[in-house]
């Protein structure tokens, strides 16, 4: 079309449309046979753990410098959302994950434990951080030492902080554990075998 | 007005209810009788400008009597200098409140009384301020416990019953 012509607008642009199926090479075709009619089998419980370790929504639950850590972790850089896990959720109700990150007060365990408590099952805790898993450098009257007292704890990430790929780590552990089956800490604790 | 100025003008109004005046490093403290505590605080306020109170605050000496110093960072934002007073009060006395001098000492006693047990007389609203209801003892005591705290239970304990 030249620049003096103005655009008809009753003129149709016709596209050809490739099948689908086409955009696959043979060779493909031949390893994917999906579409081909076949199929996978399975165990529901695995398809579900699946599911579960590739969508785990952790709650906003940063207490001190440790927090830092773990917003780095959930930004661009890092990028937990390679994982599905990129949505903290502010609300209880809609997380499956609690990553403790901090140190722990005496004055809040109670509200930690009521947050952890508001979860839906079934819920996983992170310990992040020495501060968390032991009390680290806060050895006194006014820190929790260690938030396993307070609630079950599933992975326990050392480090003061721990880098973002420490805490990615953890994470991707308990990944594995979800997708071996492993039942979350909470239900070890209720049935009294121990943390 | 200087520190020292301040510590004189004290002296000249309060004489011997001055115990003691203390210069460390251009800081000038000084120590005054308990129960005078109110009235030259609102000296300090009304004739000397003192017309903001930075801190309230405590040291425990374990061995000495009387126990606890309570001391109040007073700021002039007239002359744009510091001062500071010091009463002297043991275990199970009581220091009058300075709330009715300058408000903004409510919620410093509160945070003296918190953390070392120094019971303010006329204190309007004396609860603990940093550590949860019911906590037993004062832990910026010399003679509180450092390690070995007992934790007070959740409160939600009551969810490992369930099934
Ligand atoms: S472990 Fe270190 S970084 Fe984490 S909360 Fe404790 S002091 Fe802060």
């Amino acid at each position: 079309m030249g620049v003096d012509q103005k655009p008809d607008p009753n003129a149709i642009e016709t596209v050809t449309i490739v099948p689908a199926r086409r955009l696959i090479s043979e060779e493909e075709n031949a390893f994917w046979p999906t579409h081909q009619g076949a199929f996978l089998t399975t165990r529901i419980a695995d398809i579900g753990h699946w599911g579960q370790a590739n969508s785990i929504w952790p709650a906003l639950f940063g207490l001190a410098c440790c927090a830092i850590e773990m917003m780095a972790m959930s930004a661009s850089r890092w990028d937990v959302a390679r994982f599905g896990s990129e949505v903290f959720r502010a609300s209880p109700r809609q997380s499956d994950l609690m990553i403790v990150a901090g140190r722990l007060s005496v004055k809040m365990a109670p509200i930690l434990r009521q947050v952890y408590d508001q979860m839906p099952d079934p819920k996983w805790v992170i310990s992040m951080g020495a501060c968390a898993s032991t009390g680290g450098v806060f050895n006194n009257y006014a820190i929790v030492q260690g938030v396993d007292q307070i609630v079950p704890v599933d992975v326990y990430v050392p480090g003061c902080p721990p880098t973002p790929d420490m805490l990615m780590y953890g994470f991707t552990m308990l990944q594995d554990k979800i997708k071996q089956g492993i039942p979350p800490a909470s239900d070890q604790w209720l049935s009294g075998r121990g943390v | 007005m200087s520190p020292e100025e301040t510590s004189e003008a004290l002296r000249a109004r309060f004489g011997d209810s001055v115990l003691d005046v203390v210069h460390f490093r251009g800081e000038v403290t000084a120590l005054i009788q308990r129960d005078l505590i109110v009235e030259v605080a609102g000296y300090c306020r009304d004739e000397l400008q003192y017309n903001y109170l930075s801190d309230v605050t405590a040291t425990d000496w374990l061995d000495r009597r009387p126990r606890f110093d309570v001391v109040y960072h007073l700021t002039s934002l007239e002359h744009w200098n510091r001062f500071r007073l010091k009463v002297q009060v043991d275990d199970g006395q009581q220091v009058p409140t300075v709330i009715p001098v300058w408000r903004a000492a409510n919620w410093g006693e509160r945070e003296v009384w918190d953390l070392f047990g120094v019971e303010f007389e006329g204190h309007p609203d004396l609860r603990r301020l940093l550590l949860p209801e019911g906590w037993i003892g004062h832990p910026l005591r010399k003679d509180y416990p450092q390690t070995q705290i007992a934790l007070p239970r959740p409160k939600s304990d009551k969810v490992l019953q369930r099934d």
